[in-house]
């Protein structure tokens, strides 16, 4: 069986691992970012110190899981050479530049600021502090919007031509980061990234609001989440249906594979809730499907007609049981989601918001909802543009280094083994963290604080910076 | 002369000194940070870094994206070549990169990250070293991708430069400690720099007389003349700034011996650059060879020229606000 198991498929392995714990860093610290930089700015704004004590309380888990993302995007920037050195070669004129911008603008700017962020409170002005917040939130979006230009011209590649030794040689900058596919991957992972942000911020208030439903922190987060829920989680689903139709119209063979569509449907396809695809006889089996509805999602025409996989040669076909599935549990989540947001608005009209324990425990279990969705979205994305690397141009089994798979599998199980143990205690800390009471938080020296209902300088108040 | 290759190559050269100096320190940190005397002196060598440290790893990002970026062949011939070393040394930085949060974290297993945190910086180091000395020794080519074995990059002189790297990078953290705190922390960063300055400038001397003996191309670099004019200047400035940072160490004069140190770094830096020029893959692939179009060069040049000087700018700023002599009680853990 080990014969499988070639350098190709070996590097798939390992890239597919480490994007795929990567990818929950920064999914999770592009929505934490915005989020300080709101507390910091109503801080100032209304001068409640529940703001700041939230503040500091969502810095300290931002700075574990920042320092996460950047050790471990730092894997991936050297990845592409030691595994995937013939797409390095052949595409790196092009993706390159986009990537180095991303370390000039966006990589310098979060971690030139984070430093004045994490450690400058009381060396700075406040207003100083703040724009140093400002600028790593606005850092990772910049890094979002370059790695997702990037991704989207390998889904969708424009603005190039290729040159006698095969290199991508870039002819338009514009169309090649404004690709086809750029804005709506983009507006759906920064959307993705604040959902995420939000229910893991919501599971943290549900928990300090069911031990003690009048702690101020508490209801702050949970109430600034759930907005974020109600208002994010519907503009997903529009945003989700825009990206889709885009698919559809650039890579309608990833669109076949995530509905299941092995055969075409000249009038009208439906929508496959469930079934069992079967790649070998190329059908879906114990399908259950809602007639016509995948026509109109997908053209808004109950009757337009869907081409399926038995117009794709076997050889181009994604596998489709693994973008079936994991585009299934992205909606899914979505659509719970949703009704989480739906629910927070109808609770909070009728004045029980921070009074539904039943809900808070919803919301609680929600919690890590998430990255689940983000990690399946990922999938069915990078699963469905198989098998390509650089979509109708560069074969993934083309883009491989001249590695011996021996080498790919230690590299493969060294990083399993060290990521499963630091990251594993990096979430075991932030968890930790998050179980903390937020307004027993120690107050910045200097500062007023409340306590009890009275009012007092925190440097006569030595206990409790030791107590942390 | 100055074609847009050229340009990114000497773009490139800075970013990569620029890393070796500014994370130089903080790696070198890690490197004596078990031979602090104790815990307190441990916790403020780390806080003299842990605003900075993540900035001066960004430039190894930019060191490895730069490299992708600009010249691709080169990236996709030297990360097989260097498969182990590099990976290895990223994941000996993953380690040392936690430990900045995780230490403060969980009290009751601070060892495990100071460890992890010694273990990590002195093999990211070394592996940095060898890459280096293996780059120096030369790196097989064939057609369009690495031709060599696997262990290629393992020999008695890529091991020495691994060990030159790590007491070099000793220096440096031991230098800035100097230069950053006080007390007792100051007088065990004074010892461990006296130590570290003889070891580095012996293994240095090795590798230097060594290289000219790996091909006659570099010997020749280095002992033809006209040439020799211009590049004897070099182990000249060497000896003086030795002497000058000898005479900071044992005067303790606390300004004196990391700009020093860097300035030994700037000379090695200039010494390899003689060696290897004008090839990007020495002796099998030359600067022009590897370059992207200059479609993508000249897309990189116009932001690169932009945000450099901006990036300067508010590093130098991240700096200033943190400058000074280590305040023991800082930190927002």
């Amino acid at each position: 069986m080990f014969e499988a198991f070639d350098a190709v498929v070996l590097a798939r392995i390992q890239f597919a691992f480490t994007v795929s714990f990567h990818i929950i860093f920064p999914a999770f610290s592009i929505g934490l970012a915005s989020y300080l930089m709101v507390l910091e700015g109503m801080w100032l704004k209304t001068d409640n110190p529940v703001y700041l004590n939230l503040f500091k309380y969502w810095r300290k888990i931002f700075a574990v899981a920042f320092g996460m993302g950047v050790v471990s995007g730092i894997v991936m920037s050297y990845q592409f050479g030691t595994n995937w050195s013939v797409f390095s070669d052949r595409a790196g004129p092009v993706v390159g530049p986009l990537m180095a911008y991303e370390v000039l603008t966006a990589f310098f700017l979060e971690a030139g600021f984070l430093g004045v962020m994490l450690f400058g409170m009381g060396r700075v002005s406040k207003s100083l502090h703040f724009g140093a917040t400002v600028m790593v939130a606005f850092g990772t979006l910049l890094s979002a919007t370059w790695i997702l230009s990037v991704n989207s011209w390998m889904q969708t590649p424009a603005g190039f031509s290729i040159n006698e030794v095969g290199q991508f040689v870039p002819e338009n900058w514009l169309e090649i980061i404004f690709n086809p596919s750029f804005p709506y991957r983009l507006l759906h992972m920064v959307l993705a990234a604040y959902l995420t942000t939000a229910f893991v911020v919501g599971a943290v208030g549900a928990l300090h609001l069911l031990r003690d439903r009048t702690n101020a922190e508490a209801r702050k987060m949970f109430s600034m989440a759930m907005w974020m829920a109600a208002i994010v989680a519907p503009l997903q689903v529009v945003a989700g249906d825009f990206h889709g139709i885009n698919t559809l119209e650039h890579q309608p063979v990833k669109v076949m594979a995530m509905e299941g569509h092995y055969e075409s449907h000249p009038d009208g396809a439906p929508l496959y809730l469930f079934g069992i695809p079967d790649d070998e006889n190329q059908e879906l089996d114990y399908a259950i499907g809602i007639p016509k509805l995948s026509s109109l999602i997908l053209r808004h025409d109950l009757n337009a007609p869907l081409a399926g996989l038995d117009t794709v040669p076997d050889e181009l076909q994604p596998p489709v049981s693994i973008v079936f599935w994991s585009f299934r549990v992205m909606v899914g989540i979505g659509l719970l989601m949703v009704l989480v947001g739906l629910t927070s608005l109808v609770l909070r009209w009728r004045g029980r918001l921070y009074d539904a324990p039943l809900f808070h425990r919803a919301a609680l279990m929600m919690g890590p909802a998430g990255f689940v969705a983000v990690l399946a979205g990922w999938i069915t994305t990078e699963v469905g543009r198989q098998p390509y690397t650089v979509y109708g141009h560069l074969l993934t089994a083309d883009s491989i280094a001249p590695v011996e798979a021996p080498a790919v599998a230690a590299s493969l199980i060294a990083f399993i083994i060290v990521y499963f143990v630091l990251f594993g205690a990096g979430t075991y800390y932030i968890l930790k963290m998050m179980n903390k009471r937020p307004s027993d938080l120690p107050p910045l020296p200097g500062t007023l604080t409340r306590s009890a209902g009275t009012t007092q300088l925190a440097a006569q108040r030595p206990e409790a910076r030791q107590a942390e | 002369m100055f074609d847009l290759p050229t340009i990114w190559a000497g773009l490139l050269a800075l970013a990569i000194f620029i890393y070796v100096i500014l994370d130089g320190f903080d790696l070198g940190i890690g490197i004596v940070f078990p031979f602090l005397a104790s815990d307190r002196d441990r916790d403020v060598a780390m806080n003299s870094v842990a605003p900075v440290w993540d900035g001066n790893e960004t430039w190894l990002v930019l060191g490895g994206g730069g490299l992708f970026a600009a010249f691709p062949l080169a990236y996709a011939v030297v990360m097989p070549a260097l498969y182990a070393p590099f990976i290895i040394m990223i994941l000996a930085l993953v380690f040392r990169g936690v430990a900045f949060e995780y230490r403060w974290r969980d009290k009751a297993h601070e060892k495990i990250w100071d460890r992890s945190f010694f273990f990590g910086s002195v093999l990211a180091t070394f592996c940095q070293g060898i890459v280096l000395g293996a780059f120096v020794q030369g790196i097989e080519v064939d057609g369009r991708a690495y031709g060599g074995g696997w262990w290629d990059w393992l020999t008695p002189f890529t091991l020495t430069c691994g060990i030159a790297l790590v007491s070099g990078y000793a220096l440096l953290g031991s230098t800035w400690l100097v230069m950053k705190t006080e007390g007792a922390l100051r007088d065990t960063a004074y010892r461990h720099a006296r130590r570290a300055a003889l070891a580095m400038l012996a293994f240095v001397g090795v590798v230097s007389l060594w290289t000219p003996f790996l091909s006659p191309q570099i010997a020749d670099h280095w002992f033809s003349y006209p040439r020799l004019l211009f590049v004897v200047p070099v182990p000249i400035l060497t000896a003086l700034l030795a002497l000058l940072l000898g005479w900071g160490l044992l005067k303790r004069n606390d300004q004196i011996p990391f700009p020093a140190t860097i300035g030994l770094f700037a000379l090695c830096f200039a010494g390899l650059g003689i060696s290897i020029a004008p090839y990007i893959v020495p002796r099998a692939i030359t600067i022009q060879a590897a370059a992207a179009p200059d479609s993508s060069l000249l897309f990189m040049l116009v932001g690169a020229l932009v945000l450099l000087p901006l990036i300067l700018a508010y590093t130098a700023y991240s700096y200033w606000v943190f400058r000074g002599k280590v305040d023991p009680e800082a930190g927002y853990h």
